[in-house]
C-alpha cells in the first residue's frame, strides 16, 4: 500500500472513498468523490447546496448505495445494505437531537436499549449502576449537566446535541460519527460547548468525525481539515492549519464565478 | 428526586435557563407540586373522602369499605390495563368486552366438563389472544388502534350474546377457587393492589416498561436504538387484554351471574378517565401507574359517596364528565409548563406560577409579550 500525498501511512485511515458517483434520474448528484477520513480526525464538508454533500452523507451511512465507486473501513472494501448495517459496522450519524426520547431521563436515553440489568432474564433496570456510569461518562468527556436524572425535554439545545453525541460515542465499535450541521441554532456558548465535546471525543476516544456544516467559522473552529465538494466532486482538500477564512472563501467565491461565467459563455 | 452536584456551575451558565427558573423557591416549589398530578389528585380524593365522610355516617363504615373496594377494583383494573396503551399513545376500546367475555368462557368450558381451574388458564390465555389479534392488526396492519379495537369491542360482544343466546347465566365453580378469584369480599381489592404493584415495578424498574415509555415517547428514536417496537406494542395490548379477562373472572365470581348485554365500553372509559386523571397523557410517553390507581380511589369514592347520598346516578356521570375535562385542560396546561419553550406555557399554569413568583423584586413574566 502506498503512503498518502501528506506522507501518512494508509492504516491510519478509517474510511476512505474513491470514484464515488450517484445520480438520480437525470439528476447527477455525485461525479467523482474521493476522499479520506483518519482516525481522530474532523473533518468538515462544505458545498453550495445541491453540491453533493448530503448524497454523500446519505451514501457513506448506507441509506443510498454509490452507482460506481468503493468504500473502504479500515483498508477493507465495504458495502452497506442499509443503515442499520452500516451502523453495525461502526459508522453512526448524530440528527440533531431527534435521536433523543424527551420523556426519559439523561441517563435512561444514554443507556436506551443498552442498559444495564439485573435479575436475569427479568431484566429489572440497574438504575443506580447506570446512573454512576452515565455521571462518569459525562464527566469524562466534559458535559455539564446538572443531573443525569433530568428528563432530556428540559435540557437547551445545547445540552441535548451534547447528549445525542456522547451517546452515539458510547456505542460499541464505533469507529466514525456523522454530525450534520451540529452547530445550527446554538448560542455562543452552547456552540463552543460542542466544538469542545466533539475535538475531545475525536483525540481522546479516536472516533473519526465527518461534519456537514455551511458556516465556515465554525468550520474552522471545529475541523481539523476541511473538503470542498463542488458539483460532485471534492475540489478542495486542505488542513486548517494550512488555510484560512479568506482563503476559503476566495476559493469559493472564484469557482462560483467561474461556474456563472462558463454557464454564460455556454448559454 | 433530582441530585444536583453541588460544584458545578448552575444550568443557567452553560445555557439559557429553562423558563420560570430563577423566579425565586416559591415558583419552583409550586411547580414541582403541579408536576406530580398524583399528588393533586390525591388531595382531591381526600377532600372528596372527608366531606363523604361529614356528610353521611353511613360512609365510613366496615360494610362501606366493602363496598366501596368493589367500586374501585374494577377501574384500577381497567386504569392500569389502558395505562401502558396509552404510554404508547394508542387506545384499546376492547378491553371492557373481554372482560365481558371471559367468565363466559370459563362457564361454557365447565358446563362442557372443563375443570374450573383450566378454564380460568384457557380463558385468559383466549384474552391474551384478543390482544395479540389487537396488537398485530394496528402494528402490522397498520389500522389505527382505536379503529381496531372498535372492531373487536363488536365483534366480541357479538360472540358473547350469540354464545348465551342473549340471556343471563350463572357462574360456574364454588368453592376456594371462587373465594380466591373475587368471591371473597375482599379478594377484588386485594388483586387489584397486586396488579398496582407488579404493574408499576413492570413499568418502572424494567427494560420493557422503559421501551415502551421510550416507544411511546419518540418511535423513531427507539426503533433507532434497536428497540423493537413492534413487539413492544404488541404486547402492551397483550397486558391490556389479559387485564381485562382477569377482571372479568373477578367479577364473574363476585357477582355470580352472568349477563351478556354488560356494557364493556363503558368500564373501559372509567379506566381512561381514571389514567387520565391521574396524569397519563394521550399523546403518549407519559403515565403512571400509581397516578391511575390513585384515579380510579377517586372515581370510586365518588361513585360510592353519590350512591350512599342518594344522588341520582345521571349526577355522577355529569360530575365525571366535568372530572375529565378538568384533569384533561390542566393536564395539557401541565404538558407546556414541562415542555417549556419560550412563551408557550399554558395560560392557566401561567397564571398559578405567576402569582407563584409574587416575590419581592421578580420581574414580571416575559410571556406576556407573546400571548
Amino acid at each position: 500500500m502506498s503512503p498518502l500525498s501528506d506522507g501518512s501511512s494508509v492504516d491510519e485511515v478509517v474510511l476512505r472513498a474513491e470514484g464515488i458517483a450517484k445520480r438520480f434520474g437525470a439528476v447527477v448528484a455525485l461525479r467523482d468523490v474521493n476522499l479520506h477520513l483518519r482516525r481522530g480526525e474532523v473533518l468538515g464538508v462544505v458545498g453550495d447546496n445541491g453540491a453533493g454533500k448530503s448524497t454523500l452523507v446519505k451514501i457513506v451511512t448506507g441509506y443510498h448505495a454509490p452507482d460506481r465507486g468503493r468504500l473502504f473501513l479500515d483498508g477493507k472494501e465495504v458495502r452497506f445494505r442499509s443503515v442499520q448495517d452500516a451502523r453495525r459496522q461502526g459508522i453512526e450519524t448524530v440528527f440533531q437531537d431527534l435521536a433523543l426520547v424527551n420523556e426519559l431521563s439523561v441517563y435512561h436515553n444514554l443507556f436506551l436499549n443498552r442498559e444495564a440489568t439485573r435479575g436475569g432474564r427479568l431484566r429489572f433496570l440497574a438504575n443506580r449502576q447506570m446512573r454512576a456510569q452515565a455521571r462518569r461518562y459525562l464527566d469524562e468527556i466534559e458535559v455539564d449537566i446538572p443531573s443525569v436524572d433530568t428528563p432530556v425535554e428540559k435540557l437547551s439545545g445545547g445540552q441535548r446535541q451534547a447528549i445525542a453525541v456522547a451517546r452515539a460515542t458510547r456505542q460499541p465499535g464505533v469507529k466514525i460519527l456523522l454530525l450534520d450541521e451540529p452547530l445550527a441554532a446554538m448560542g455562543a456558548k452552547e456552540t463552543s460547548l460542542i466544538i469542545q465535546l466533539v475535538k475531545g471525543l475525536a483525540r481522546q476516544r479516536g472516533v473519526s468525525m465527518l461534519v456537514i456544516d455551511h458556516n465556515y467559522t465554525h468550520l474552522f473552529e471545529l475541523c481539523d481539515r476541511v473538503n470542498v465538494i463542488q458539483q460532485g466532486r471534492v475540489t478542495l482538500d486542505k488542513a486548517i492549519a494550512e488555510t484560512s477564512l479568506s482563503e476559503l472563501t476566495d476559493f469559493m467565491v472564484q469557482s462560483y464565478r467561474s461556474q456563472v461565467g462558463r454557464g454564460r459563455a455556454g448559454g | 428526586m433530582a441530585r444536583t452536584r453541588e460544584k458545578e456551575p448552575a444550568l443557567g451558565e452553560l445555557s439559557p435557563p429553562p423558563p420560570g427558573s430563577g423566579r425565586g423557591e416559591d415558583a419552583s416549589l409550586v411547580r414541582r407540586l403541579l408536576q406530580g398530578q398524583e399528588l393533586v389528585i390525591a388531595l382531591i380524593g381526600v377532600g372528596l373522602a372527608l366531606y363523604f365522610v361529614v356528610a353521611t355516617p353511613d360512609f365510613a363504615t366496615a360494610s362501606n369499605g366493602a363496598t366501596l373496594s368493589q367500586f374501585i377494583a374494577p377501574i384500577v383494573f381497567f386504569a392500569i390495563a389502558e395505562v401502558f396503551i396509552l404510554i404508547l399513545g394508542e387506545i384499546d376500546l376492547s378491553v371492557g368486552e373481554v372482560y365481558v367475555l371471559a367468565p363466559f368462557l370459563v362457564t361454557f368450558m365447565a358446563n362442557d366438563g372443563v375443570g374450573v381451574i383450566a378454564g380460568i388458564f384457557i380463558a385468559l390465555a383466549i384474552s391474551c389472544l384478543v390482544g395479540v389479534v389487537n396488537g398485530v392488526i394496528t402494528v402490522k396492519l397498520r389500522v389505527p388502534s382505536f379503529i381496531t379495537t372498535l372492531g373487536t369491542v363488536f365483534a366480541l360482544e357479538g360472540i358473547v350474546l350469540i354464545a348465551a343466546n342473549g340471556t343471563q347465566l350463572d357462574m360456574a365453580g364454588t368453592g376456594l377457587t371462587a373465594q380466591i378469584m373475587g368471591g371473597w369480599t375482599w379478594a377484588e381489592i386485594a388483586w387489584a393492589l397486586a396488579v398496582v404493584a407488579v404493574f408499576h415495578v413492570l413499568l418502572r424498574k424494567t427494560t420493557f416498561g422503559l421501551h415502551t415509555v421510550a416507544t411511546g415517547g419518540n418511535e423513531v428514536a427507539a426503533a433507532e436504538a434497536g428497540i423493537k417496537v413492534d413487539s413492544i406494542k404488541i404486547w402492551c395490548f397483550v397486558l391490556c387484554s389479559f387485564l381485562g379477562g382477569l377482571m372479568g373472572l373477578l367479577d364473574g365470581w363476585h357477582i355470580a351471574s352472568l349477563d351478556p348485554s354488560t356494557p364493556g365500553l363503558d368500564f373501559m372509559f372509567y379506566g381512561v378517565a381514571a389514567a387520565v386523571i391521574g396524569g397519563t397523557a394521550l399523546t403518549g410517553g407519559r403515565g403512571t401507574m400509581i397516578g391511575a390507581c390513585i384515579g380510579a380511589i377517586v372515581l370510586g369514592v365518588l361513585e360510592d359517596g353519590f350512591n350512599i347520598l342518594g344522588v341520582n346516578a345521571f349526577a355522577y356521570d355529569l360530575v365525571l364528565g366535568l372530572a375529565i375535562l378538568g384533569a384533561m385542560v390542566l393536564n395539557v396546561q401541565l404538558e407546556r409548563v414541562r415542555a417549556g419553550g419560550s412563551g408557550r406555557r399554558g395560560s392557566l399554569a401561567r397564571v398559578v406560577l405567576r402569582a407563584a413568583a409574587r416575590v419581592p423584586g421578580s420581574k414580571p413574566p416575559v410571556e406576556e409579550v407573546s400571548a
